[in-house]
């Protein structure tokens, strides 16, 4: 075993151990080991990316456990093995993965402190982080579909967590079926592959396609929509966002760790990791970019209605994410890979938030319930402020780096990319006012806890208080990252990244264009906010007056397009009426009835062959008639038994 | 040893069930001597048959612990065992599976424990014995007596006795399976009248050598396909299955679907007759990859587990199907995994709900729910199961499935492939769907699930020691086979490769009898493309 055989798997394989202490042995475990596993195991493995991220930093060759990679699947010529690799955009997702993730880890231990389950939750954490690993480090596509499926399958558990709550439990079957679909597109994708490439390995296709590069466009473009799908899936896109609003269900932490940070930008990596094959299929490019420019201007629609603070930021994650498909199908894989990497900061960081307030306020949600918390919550109150600050795109917080190199790579980007940028500008003003709208609603003013009128009981609201420092020190640090995250700018970024994901990606280049583009993005941000403040900071009625006079709009994205319901009418309820009565009831009655009369039937034509051609041989005559009434007899003896007079009537109630 | 060892295992149940019957009558209600009995004899039996793989030359056709021995002079039938890497695992299969049986039993079974036991032993020699036949008429006799006493257990030991209900499931087994069986003894005698031999290895040769009639030669197999069919079952003839799951003792139906059924497909339908299986194949395959989609869709709308669990055994067993008459070297040796892998999945997943069920005899989702903090263990190992099941990565099912659905993809049809890789997407549904019911929160009001006495949420336990120990090494099983399927498919490949063989060869005669447009590139069945499946026809 030389070293980076080791090293590389042990940086999920770290993850793995501590889901199988807790998971095993966590419910009788006292709950400080409990958290030192928790904490300690997804700890070395950041250390060990850590120290991977030296290594380049250093220069020195990347670790990858290629060859000899032991074998998984081997039959024929198709052989797949556990391949891991290591590269620049493996590594930046890693130090995303397990830093952000060991921080939300070290958050939960004091967000999760009175849960019953305590343990279960984070063995289930630590799974999460063993498949995230897996995904963003395998070498081939089989294997990144066990992290793909996996983290799916850590998803459910943890929407579901609450298993006392039945919406819980829906919203993670909801998750997980509508995942599948997605999955279904990745399947396909791998099959394609096989019967093209031969082998699924990133590296044998990527040096395939530069050899000899015989892929048709058109084969190009089936294989890619097919791995678009599964991304959007995964990623919450149109058409399957659906799932990602109820997956809120979860614990806090969870919506921050894999419905903000890392999970759902898996879609957005999978792009980037296969950019080989999509630089082969512009259709499929413009496909991504349509989809997430009009997954960004959606989303964003239906979170200025939310009043669930937890919806707001899912609605936003969605948005968010559609700009990191934009980026990705303009060509601009590092700009999306560098949004990924911000928006993790930020948006992880705004869920952290979010929990703090839940927390401090013993559970509420709603943000009409809330504001006054500047005073009684500062900490939060200011880290929440730079990641508002940061996901509206000011300058010189980490959004405005990131969001402004996808737009700026949408503007230059062919003919259709002036129309792309329009809408991206237009969203990124719905941004800067719904997260202002946000921030007004839950820290400025007065306290709205009593002015509720439906009788809730706000017993809780007295005690509002600011969260422990196990809560707030990844606040802070989240809120260091979120300011300074983007410093490093889109060049350095896209040439640190252009091993893996192409020069091509690389950011234009800079000049009056792009500095216009960047103080446009900053004023609609500022503008963004302005409106919000209108609405919000100043009187309370004014965004009431607004709704009133815009009633049916209103309407339409308070009930978020009754998308939900559209599916569930269209297409659940359908299938389910098909197999209910298409299948269950026309179906059976007509296979079952139907089979057995045809095997009577063919067994009679059988004896009368036999008797056609066999009589003349006697030996085996007798031996079939002996073996055939001993099984006629048999029968006709269970039949007696339950009172049938008769062969025939055994026969027919039997199939009855 | 090598040479006895099938013998041995053939005759240990015999032996067990002849010291159960021996057992005195009246001591049967206070002590479950049998059924401790029953657990060292499938004990026993199952470490002879962890002596199989552990001495099986890998990589080596052909069959292996061979025995050959005269029996019956005239008719020549011989007493001609052997296995090869097709049938290897499947019989270490039947050994796990026995002693998971009887802890299944353990306390379901409450009265005429001496009977159960004896007949449940007896199941096991006749399941062993047909994946060790090498003689035809010895097959037979084996494949006959595997389906009695499923037919009797389930009539005299079903689970809904008081309305008569396991009585008629028992009857339409019996109908199902018994009636294709006469036709297939035809075949068999027919086969017998016109090589002389039950002989498997001769039967093939005379086969393969064109020599025989060919239109009564396809009649033959065409019994020979519709017995095997049934016993899968093949959509269409799966009539039986609902019933059966629903009624049958928890140990019965754990086995009585899936692997005798595609075995013998394999063995006596695909490298008996390969050209005649080309001919069938495509039929076959739109049988199974719409079985597939039609177990799942049913599969959603079940109300009750049992029926639940058949429909989606219906779909996992399509999928060996598919894989079997795809013919590629992918598919063959995924479908092999698929049966391997239904086995071990159903057995966990009807040994754990038998469990809940055992108390109340309640088998509707809607009297369970919130389970999940009381059953903790059964919880977990059935969600295990289940993932394994709908085909998560690092457990078994997903190996095989893929295996399946690529080298279908890959090698025969791509519309087809897809229509089945659907079902992927539904699995999840409906057993997710069903985890839910039963072990997290319904949404129904408390008094309505588990608090009421008498109902199955307040009468349910969790699971024993023993049940725990044995499920959870079903599971690790589910895990090793999902993350090192070599260690079955290493010994299973090359046996596929001599059934490769034949069927290129069928496809070679097939040509030679003008049977289907010439095509000498066809002889690759490996990679044969679906206009070559569909030639012919």
């Amino acid at each position: 075993m030389n070293e980076p055989m080791l090293f590389l798997p042990l940086i999920a394989l770290l993850p793995l151990a501590g889901f199988l202490l807790n998971g095993l042995f966590g419910s009788r475990l006292p709950k400080a080991l409990v958290s030192t596993i928790a904490l300690l195991f997804p700890l070395l493995s950041f250390a060990l990316v850590a120290r991977a991220a030296w290594m380049v930093h250093a220069g020195l060759a990347l670790p990858v456990a290629e060859a000899n990679a032991p074998t998984w699947i081997a039959v024929g010529t198709f052989h797949v093995g556990f391949q891991f690799v290591l590269d620049q955009l493996t590594l930046v997702m890693l130090l995303v993965v397990t830093g952000v993730g060991f921080l939300i880890h070290l958050y939960s231990v004091g967000y999760m402190e009175h849960e019953s389950g305590y343990w279960r939750f984070f063995a289930y954490l630590n799974l999460f982080l063993f498949f995230m690993t897996v995904l963003v480090l395998a070498g081939n596509f089989l294997l990144m579909f066990v992290g793909w499926e996996g983290v799916g399958l850590a998803s459910y558990l943890l929407i579901g967590f609450y298993i006392d709550r039945k919406s819980a439990g829906d919203a993670g079957i909801k998750a997980f079926v509508t995942n599948r679909v997605g999955d279904f597109g990745f399947l396909i994708a791998m099959f394609l592959l096989i019967a093209h490439f031969g082998t699924l390995s990133f590296s044998r296709i990527t040096a395939q396609l530069s050899a000899h590069p015989t892929l048709t466009t058109g084969a190009a473009t089936l294989i890619c929509l097919c791995l678009v799908l599964g991304a959007v899936g995964k990623s919450a896109q149109i058409p399957l966002y659906v799932w990602l609003p109820d997956a809120m269900e979860g614990p806090t932490p969870v919506s921050a760790l894999i419905h903000a940070a890392t999970m759902v930008t898996a879609g957005v990596y999978m792009i980037a990791r296969t950019h080989a094959l999509f630089d082969l299929a512009p259709a499929a490019l413009t496909v991504v970019a349509v989809i997430g420019t009009a997954t960004a201007f959606f989303a964003a629609t239906v979170a200025i209605v939310q009043t669930d603070i937890k919806r707001v930021l899912a609605y936003s994650t969605i948005s968010q994410l559609g700009y990191m498909f934009l980026g990705c199908g303009v060509g601009a894989y590092s700009a999306a890979v560098f949004h990924l990497m911000t928006h993790a900061f930020f948006k992880g960081l705004l869920f952290l938030a979010a929990g703090s307030v839940i927390h401090g306020l013993g559970g509420e949600q709603d943000i009409r319930r809330m504001g006054g918390l500047r005073k009684t919550m500062p900490v939060t109150f200011w880290t929440m402020t730079a990641a508002v600050l940061a996901i509206s795109g000011f300058f010189p917080f980490a959004g405005f780096f990131s969001k402004d190199a996808i737009l700026a790579a949408a503007f230059q980007h062919g003919s259709t990319g002036k129309l792309l940028w329009m809408v991206g500008l237009v969203t990124a003003l719905m941004t800067s006012f719904y997260m202002f709208r946000l921030w007004y609603l839950t820290f400025l003013g007065q306290s709205r806890a009593h002015s509720a009128s439906d009788g809730h009981d706000h017993e809780h609201h007295h005690h509002a208080h600011e969260s422990p420092w196990i809560m707030l020190l990844p606040l802070v640090l989240l809120a260091l990252l979120s300011v300074c995250g983007g410093w490093i700018g889109i060049d350095r970024f896209a040439a640190f990244l252009a091993p893996a994901t192409g020069m091509a990606s690389a950011a234009p280049n800079a000049g009056h264009t792009e500095l216009f583009l960047s103080v446009l993005a900053v004023l609609v941000a500022a503008l963004g906010w302005f409106v919000a403040h209108l609405f919000f900071g100043r009187r309370t009625s004014a965004a009431d007056d607004a709704a009133q006079r815009l009633a049916p709009l209103h309407r339409v994205l308070e009930h978020k397009y009754w998308i939900d319901e559209i599916y569930t009418s269209l297409i659940i309820r359908p299938i389910q009426w098909f197999a209910r009565f298409g299948l269950g009831w026309l179906g059976e009655l007509t296979l079952v009835r139907g089979s057995v009369w045809l095997l009577v039937g063919v067994t009679g034509l059988c004896g009368e062959l036999l008797r056609r051609w066999q009589s003349g041989n006697l030996r085996s005559y007798a031996a079939w008639l002996a073996i055939g009434a001993a099984a006629l007899l048999i029968f006709a003896l269970a039949g007696t038994l339950l009172g049938m007079n008769s062969l025939a009537d055994s026969i027919h109630w039997a199939v009855r | 040893m090598d040479g006895m060892i099938l013998t041995l295992i053939l005759l240990a149940p015999l032996a067990g069930m002849a010291l159960i019957l021996l057992l005195p009558d009246r001591d049967e209600q206070s002590t479950n001597l049998p059924a401790w009995l029953a657990l060292l004899t499938s004990l026993f039996t199952f470490a002879c048959t962890l002596h199989l793989p552990a001495h099986f030359v890998a990589h080596q056709t052909g069959f292996q612990f061979e025995e050959n021995l005269a029996w019956i002079n005239s008719p020549a039938i011989r007493y001609h065992v052997g296995v090869d890497g097709l049938s290897l695992w499947l019989v270490v299969l039947v050994g796990l599976l026995a002693p998971v049986g009887v802890l299944a039993s353990w306390r379901a079974v409450k009265k005429d424990r001496k009977l159960f036991y004896a007949l449940f032993l007896l199941q096991q020699t006749a399941m062993v014995g047909v994946f060790v036949s090498l003689d035809l008429m010895l097959y037979y006799g084996f494949w006959e007596l595997s389906l009695i006493p499923i037919a009797v257990l389930t009539a005299m030991f079903g689970r809904n006795l008081g309305d008569a209900s396991a009585a008629k499931a028992a009857l339409r087994f019996f109908l199902y399976t018994f009636i294709p069986s006469a036709p297939l003894l035809v075949a068999l005698l027919w086969l017998y009248a016109h090589t002389g031999s039950f002989d498997y290895a001769t039967v093939q040769a005379a086969i393969a050598s064109g020599t025989l009639p060919g239109w009564q030669l396809a009649w033959v197999s065409v019994a020979f396909l519709i017995a095997f069919a049934v016993k899968v079952p093949v959509l269409g003839l799966h009539g039986w299955l609902p019933d059966l799951f629903s009624e049958a003792p928890v140990a019965i139906a754990m086995i009585a679907a899936g692997k005798l059924g595609l075995y013998s497909l394999i063995r006596f339908h695909v490298e008996l007759f390969p050209a005649l299986a080309h001919r069938a194949a495509p039929w076959m395959i739109a049988l199974a990859a719409v079985g597939i989609l039609y177990g799942a869709l049913l599969a959603l709308v079940q109300k009750d587990f049992w029926k639940l669990l058949a429909y989606a055994t219906l779909g996992s067993l399509s999928f060996c199907t598919l894989g079997i008459y795809g013919f590629t070297a992918a598919g063959m040796s995924g479908a092999v995994l698929q049966t391997l892998n239904e086995g071990i999945i159903g057995a966990a997943l009807f040994l754990l709900f038998g469990v809940l069920y055992e108390p109340a005899s309640a088998s509707k989702l809607a009297d369970f729910g919130g389970l999940a903090t009381k059953t903790p263990r059964l919880a977990t190992l059935f969600t295990i199961a289940s993932l394994a099941l709908i085909g998560l990565p690092l457990l078994n099912g997903f190996v095989g499935e893929f295996l399946v659905l690529s080298g279908t993809f890959t090698g025969v049809s791509r519309v087809w492939a897809t229509v089945a890789a659907l079902g992927v997407i539904l699995s999840a549904a409906y057993m997710l769907g069903a985890i839910q019911k039963i072990f997290l929160a319904t949404g129904a009001p408390a008094h309505a699930t588990g608090h009421a006495a008498g109902h199955p949420s307040a009468t349910a336990r969790d699971l024993t020691g023993s049940e725990t120990v044995a499920v959870a090494l079903l599971a690790l099983l589910m895990l090793a086979l999902g993350i090192q399927p070599g260690l079955a498919t290493d010994a299973i490949e090359p046996a596929l490769q001599s059934i490769t063989q034949s069927l290129r060869m069928g496809a070679q005669s097939r040509n030679a009898a003008n049977l289907s447009p010439t095509h000498p590139e066809s002889a690759t069945v490996i990679a044969s493309s679906p206009a070559n499946l569909k030639g012919g026809r």
